[in-house]
């Protein structure tokens, strides 16, 4: 009984935590969603249902926000995915420099998303003064300047995805390098005795091999991408339903503070919405992962 | 007649497998360029003077003259030593109260034992489910109810807890040999001593990792400290660079803003190139984003 309190004490740290910022905003962002006509101030709501989620749904900021984040999940979540294991295919198949490589690709993994977006915006940005850098290149194919930041919108989504995908590639090159180390030699020993073609011994040992991993990051790629926002901001600035480039999470936090703020109850609705999004994909993910991957 | 064969083809092959690796090493350095750009031109521009960089219909990709007058402006101009330092502060008060919490609570799974301990367990993983976004509308009325916007408080409380952190812990202090727990109860050693005496410093590298991780997101967060501070007194380098997008130098000073940007850079890359390693390790197993 003794030992069970000093238990309890040692976890009671923890609990209060986890308690207040955790486990009972979760029940309150329920309770939030279904309390219409919430205000702020004085804490008062005047009635209960789904006007929350009817008002997110038709809202057209709320619709281009989801728009605008299907298309970046759609576009990036493939693309770096795809990209990440060329290169790490590419890594496992050297020997000098490979600590070099990896070290350098890891770099955006420790960057700060706001700073280096701003980069970002200045390579991409046409000013009075000079076109961008990234405009000449485009001229050496012979094609016009176009202000990729308060230009059109398929320029300002192309750089969203762009620096989206320089953001994520460490993670899962890291992921994909460490499981390509860890396919056992014998496996590929075998393959040699055999003189298996290089892309048979890819699609029969390495791509089975690994799949679990590749599922993986598959799955957190999703919902990573889901939940965009920071990088939005850092290109485009903190208006961003102004830069029609807003994203689901940009959208709660408008919600909840600034100048559109005040309607946390607008904001719940939203983030369990994403939240219903994010699982259901993340279901469907898991069902054809279940189909597909390989386990040892 | 098919040794001569063999040997042609095996030079053959070893043609190819220089070809091939030429490739492989070609497109590892484009990707390495492409990564490393981003950087080299944010310094680049940062040591351009204000009138050099804007004389630049075409941005040169060197410059003769480098200047360190946008650092100065940086630090002049815009409160960044304050940001600097309340990150500062925000990062080390953050990193060490999740650290307590943490290490208690992984004690407590790992070597008491309580009535419902594994229920509690699996409910605490359970709970790395829960994305910050649904928690954080709460926890943003939490913090003004409790009048605590533009506190060092109100930044760090709800950024303290880290379920993920807590399994790793837990997983590793049970690594430790029953033994010595054993050992240390026969001398009367109290749980206390012995957590503090021998479980961390033999758990030492993960304690570090963690750690390591911790201050990696609290330099880099965003949306908690926007949401909760609109005082520039109580920014963080992130709301800082951010503010000087939008409200700047008061002009488009681009070599100032990267002067800044670099400034808010070169902690993270330092303590990622002393900790490559610890960092990539605890990242593999079990960091997220992206």
């Amino acid at each position: 009984m003794k030992n069970s309190l000093k238990a309890w004490l040692y976890l009671l740290p923890a609990l209060l935590f986890l308690g207040v910022f955790l486990i009972y905003p979760l029940v309150d962002v329920l309770i939030y969603s279904f309390e219409e006509g919430y205000n702020s101030t004085s804490g008062t709501y005047f009635g209960v249902g789904f006007y929350n989620y009817s008002y997110v749904l038709h809202d057209p900021f709320f619709l281009k926000a989801l728009r605008n984040t299907v298309l970046l999940v759609l576009i990036t979540v493939p693309l770096s995915t795809g990209l990440a294991l060329l290169i790490s295919l590419g890594l496992s198949s050297i020997k000098a420099l490979r600590k070099f490589f990896q070290t350098v690709y890891f770099l955006p993994y420790v960057t700060n998303t706001l700073a280096v977006g701003l980069v970002f915006m200045i390579l991409f940005k046409k000013t009075p003064y000079s076109d961008g850098l990234m405009n000449l290149l485009l001229r050496l194919f012979g094609m016009g300047p176009v202000d990729f930041i308060d230009g059109p919108y398929w320029a300002k989504m192309f750089v969203l995805c762009f620096y989206t995908v320089w953001v994520v590639m460490p993670f899962k090159i890291l992921i994909l390098t460490s499981a390509l180390a860890s396919v056992k030699d014998d496996y590929y020993k075998a393959a040699r005795i055999d003189a298996t073609p290089r892309f048979r011994v890819f699609t029969r040992i390495t791509l089975p091999m690994i799949s679990p991993m590749l599922f993986y990051l598959i799955i957190t790629g999703f919902i990573g991408a889901f939940k965009a926002y920071s990088d939005a901001v850092a290109l485009f600035g903190v208006n961003l339903n102004a830069a029609e480039m807003n994203t689901i999470v940009g959208y709660v936090y408008d919600m909840l503070y600034g100048d559109s703020g005040g309607y946390p109850s607008y904001a719940a609705a939203a983030a369990l919405i994403l939240f219903v999004i994010v699982l259901t994909v993340t279901t469907i993910n898991l069902t054809v992962s279940r189909k597909h991957v390989f386990y040892d | 007649m098919e040794s001569e064969n063999r040997v042609i083809k095996d030079r053959k092959g070893k043609a190819g497998r220089v070809i091939f690796s030429a490739v492989i090493y070609f497109f590892l350095t484009v990707w390495a360029l492409f990564v490393l750009f981003p950087f080299y031109w944010m310094i680049l521009s940062s040591v351009k003077s204000y009138s050099a960089y804007n004389g630049e219909y075409i941005p040169t990709f060197f410059t003769l003259s480098p200047t360190l007058e946008n650092y100065r402006e940086a630090f002049t101009a815009v409160p960044l030593a304050g940001y600097f330092l309340n990150t500062l502060i925000f990062t080390l008060a953050t990193t060490a109260l999740m650290l307590l919490v943490t290490v208690f609570a992984a004690y407590a799974f790992a070597r008491l034992s309580f009535p419902g301990k594994d229920l509690l367990f699996s409910f605490f993983l359970s709970l790395m489910m829960i994305p910050t976004e649904l928690v954080i509308i709460t926890n943003f009325q939490t913090i003004t109810y409790w009048g605590m916007r533009n506190t060092f408080w109100g930044l760090i409380l709800p950024s303290v807890t880290s379920v993920f952190y807590i399994y790793l812990l837990k997983e590793n202090f049970e690594q430790v040999p029953d033994e010595l727990y054993k050992a240390a109860k026969v001398d009367g050693t109290s749980d206390l001593k012995y957590l503090f005496k021998v479980m961390i410093p033999v758990c030492r590298p993960t304690i570090v990792t963690v750690t390591i991780l911790k201050i990696i997101e609290c330099w880099n967060s965003y949306v908690w400290p926007r949401l909760i501070t609109d005082d520039k007194a109580y920014f963080l380098v992130s709301n800082g660079i951010q503010e000087i997008r939008e409200n700047g130098f008061g002009r488009e000073n681009v070599p100032a803003m990267m002067a800044a940007v670099v400034v808010i850079s070169v902690p993270l890359i330092i303590l990622f190139l002393v900790f490559r390693k610890k960092i990539m390790e605890g990242v593999s197993r079990g960091g997220t984003k992206g």
